[in-house]
């Protein structure tokens, strides 16, 4: 066990934080406007809690998505001083408060109001790539068998919690609503990796079309926006690469 | 104002819900309505595993599992039901398995099962390896396996509508379901659901307290709903602390982490759970491991600058193990308190977490609405639902078993019951009492804010009615709570639009939590004795003669239209063991 002497601990300060905060009511604006509030916070506070103080202390209209409040719900992903994250995931300790910080809804997909945008094309990209377990021949009475290498194989894609994060950061799919964008094809690679299907011929069939994986240009901003650490890039190398050599 | 039509009606898309979705969708034609997306339910943030006796890796049998589940709910368990769970708990986990659930696996490549709190060989001989799981994100994987085989069985979802109340017909046989009324989020539009059987599956309600474990969207719509129907609530005292709260913060560490090993310590390092439970230690029941962290806060062995948390210790796990198996805690404490595990010792103190209590039901899930009878149609299952197989205090992982059992059983009853009846008439009026919620926020200009009201009732059910509970901090939360049901009535919301009005869906919920909180602290008054989850300082003991009973809470409306709220007790199903002294 380590050492447990309490350090001397000075007591957290809370000091004024700036948001410059997306705004759009659809019933009363005519386009999108940017608007500032400033509130009290401490360096381990969310920018989920800014949020939360903003719209129960100054302005319950300000709108946007949440649940869980720790990252696994997938609710609340935002542009946060320009780039894709988890407004429960993202500490104040670790953004520049010196200058106001940015807040936008996720770019590619249709706004509804605020930080509000419309899910159902991300969801059903998902559901296009047949996302669930196919298999042939008898159910076995107990457990299907999987080596704990085979499962790990295809340990990475289970962590996606469906945020949108790495799709709506992809250069590609903001200027193409047709592409299948990274979140689907994870998905896809989840189940064509698994021991236990045999559904990765049809997948890889949906993939092969033209919106579909070659538009990827391995940009890389899907695996830095992950708030799941998942290599989001890797699988859809590997899923190209299945479709080269047929193998996987 | 639009009317759908179908045969069966599921509110939530949680675990338990898409379970139902998926037997009742094969049988009969199912809609599923959830105030999120489904893949935003709370059930994703369970971590641990799911217990099931499948002896994959040591003896083990469905007999021991049901006996630690009464046990460790302390006796207020209905006994018939946690045997039907225990025993279908082997068949839930191998369909979650076919369903595609990415299990961690023994070098056999079976299912691979670890310790938790409470489940133990042969009636509390010691720890036993029972607890499927996959990682730390069990119920994560869970939640995506049954939302995926849900895509695969085209169930039909309504993502962001948000129920708000029961349609009951009266007959000459009593009360008969008819539907429900849903507020669409997207639009503000009202929409009537008839439906010939409804399954609640709402989920918990631990946004009551300001430590929770609970999503911020966790805030009892099902409950209320019911309750404000005339559905009684029962056992609504009895509600879980999870001991292994980040401090401060309320975000779930699993006792998974015990499981692998992990050891709580006060702030001189000693491993205080060998003073409380002897035998099996940091493996004790929740409820028991709670008290004893907050025995050693006021006793002055707490950690900290305050002295008011204690530590997880994993110091002693190989790294290899903690990122292996505990992956999403170990991230967890990093994010948010800046502590590695691995080498640091992890502040906790107990966070709210999980409701023993909620809609009465059999173990068919029909809805109770008073001791003998129930509501044609009506059903419920999940957090929301009460059947009781978790008493006075769950043991962990018995929740995802719930959902998987209880779930399946309510989609098959529900579309059962819908094959054999027609639709009932709606009554008069029928989204007559919803559209007066909604317009009565949406006009009102009074002077309460929801965040503040929200804020004085969670700061007062922390301070009152926690872990520990007596006569007087709940009669101060009482007070309070009555305050500010009273303020309430003069809340008024900001935004004025009907496009995605978080701000009225936000008021709405607050209304929904008050009642719940006071349900809480009224049944908690009445019940004058220590048992599982609710224990009282000032009754110490279990009163088997007095108190081996559930508690039901009636909705009451005066010749004066006053409401409040009537208690009244049912019997406990007692079948193959009487009650003992609970040790471990």
């Amino acid at each position: 066990m380590t050492a447990m002497a309490e350090a001397p601990v000075a007591a957290p300060v809370a000091a004024d934080v700036t948001f410059r905060i997306h705004r759009y009511q659809p019933e009363f604006d005519s386009e999108p406007h940017w608007e500032e509030y400033t509130v009290p916070l401490y360096p381990t506070d969310r920018v989920l809690t800014a949020l939360e103080k903003i719209k129960g202390e100054i302005d319950g209209s300000l709108t946007f998505r949440r649940s869980c409040g720790h990252g696994i719900c997938g609710s609340d992903a935002m542009r946060i001083n320009g780039r894709n994250r988890l407004a429960c995931k993202t500490l104040v300790k670790d953004l520049d408060i010196s200058k106001p910080i940015t807040v936008e809804p996720i770019k590619g997909l249709p706004l509804e109001k605020d930080l509000v945008v419309d899910m159902d094309p991300f969801f059903d990209a998902y559901r296009s790539v047949m996302p669930f377990l196919i298999t042939d021949g008898h159910e076995p009475t107990r457990e299907r068998l999987q080596s704990a290498e085979d499962r790990a194989r295809f340990d990475d894609g289970t962590k996606c919690i469906l945020c949108a994060c790495c799709t709506t950061s992809c250069p590609v799919y903001w200027t193409d609503d047709q592409y299948f964008g990274p979140a689907a094809i994870v998905a896809a690679n989840r189940f064509i990796f698994d021991s236990r299907d045999s559904g990765a011929e049809q997948r890889l069939e949906i993939l092969n079309e033209k919106e579909g994986v070659w538009r990827c240009r391995t940009t890389f901003n899907c695996t830095d926006a992950c708030p799941r650490g998942i290599e989001v890039t890797k699988a859809i190398q590997e899923v190209k690469r299945a479709l080269i050599f047929r193998r996987f | 104002m639009q009317t759908h039509t179908y045969d069966v009606v599921i509110v939530g898309a949680g675990g338990a819900g898409m379970r139902a979705a998926l037997e009742s969708s094969k049988r009969a034609r199912t809609a599923v309505l959830t105030k999120l997306y489904p893949t935003r339910s709370h059930t994703g943030a369970a971590q641990g595993g799911m217990c099931a006796a499948l002896a994959n890796v040591e003896e083990d049998n469905w007999e021991w599992h049901t006996f630690d589940t009464i046990k460790g709910g302390d006796y207020l368990v209905d006994q018939d039901a946690a045997e039907v769970m225990c025993k279908e708990a082997i068949d839930a986990v191998l369909d979650l398995e076919k369903m595609g659930l990415p299990f961690n696996r023994t070098p056999e490549g079976r299912i691979d099962q670890r310790r938790f709190g409470g489940h133990t060989r042969n009636h509390g001989e010691a720890a036993v390896r029972r607890a499927c799981y996959a990682a730390d994100r069990t119920g994560h994987m869970i939640l995506q396996t049954l939302y995926q085989n849900c895509i695969k069985q085209n169930v039909e979802f309504y993502n962001e509508f948000y129920v708000l109340d029961l349609l009951l017909t009266e007959t000459d046989e009593g009360p008969v379901t008819a539907g429900v009324v849903s507020y669409e989020l997207a639009t503000g539009e009202i929409h009537v659901f008839r439906a010939k059987s409804v399954i609640f599956a709402t989920g918990g309600f631990g946004k009551v307290w300001k430590t929770t474990s609970n999503a911020h969207t966790l805030t009892g719509d099902g409950m209320g709903v019911c309750y404000r129907r005339g559905i009684p609530l029962e056992d609504m005292e009895f509600y879980q602390f999870h001991p292994t709260g980040l401090a401060g913060l309320g975000v779930l560490l699993t006792e998974g982490a015990r499981g692998e090993g992990g050891i709580l310590r006060n702030a001189s390092g000693e491993r205080f759970m060998e003073r409380y439970a002897p035998t099996i230690k940091d493996l004790a029941p929740r409820d028991m491991v709670s008290r004893s962290m907050v025995l050693e806060v006021r006793e002055g062995r707490g950690a900290g600058p305050n002295k008011d948390y204690v530590y997880l210790d994993l110091t002693h796990l190989p790294k290899e193990q903690i990122e292996a198996k505990l992956p999403d805690i170990t991230e967890f404490a990093r994010t948010y308190l800046g502590v590695d595990p691995v080498t640091e010792l992890v502040p906790v103190f107990p966070t709210a977490h999980y409701a023993m209590g909620g809609i009465p039901t059999d173990i068919e899930t029909r809805v109770l609405r008073d001791n003998e009878h129930v509501i044609p149609g009506l059903f419920a299952a999940g957090e929301c639902a009460c059947v009781s197989v978790h008493g006075a205090n769950r043991l962990g992982t018995n929740s995802l078993l719930d959902i998987n059992v209880f779930g399946r059983r309510a989609g098959i009853a529900a579309a059962e019951h819908a094959q054999q009846v027609g639709h009932v008439d709606l009554p008069e009026d029928a989204p007559g009492h919803t559209i007066a919620l909604v317009e009565k926020l949406r006009s009102s200009t009074g002077g309460e804010r929801v965040a503040a009201l929200k804020r004085e009732m969670q700061e007062t059910m922390d301070l009152n009615a926690q872990v520990y509970r007596t006569e007087a901090t709940l009669k101060q939360a009482l007070g309070d709570v009555q305050e500010l049901k009273r303020r309430y009535q003069s809340v008024a919301i900001q935004d004025k639009g009907v496009r995605y009005n978080t701000d009225l869906m936000e008021a709405i919920e607050l209304g929904f939590l008050l009642d719940l909180a006071e349900l809480v602290v009224v049944g908690a008054l009445e019940r004058k004795e220590s048992r599982g989850g609710h224990a009282r300082e000032d009754y110490p003991n279990r009163d088997d003669v007095n108190f081996m009973r559930h508690t039901m809470a009636y909705r009451h409306v005066g010749e004066d239209g006053q409401e409040a709220i009537q208690l009244d007790y049912k019997p406990v199903t007692v079948t193959r063991y009487q009650p003992m002294e609970r040790k471990y």
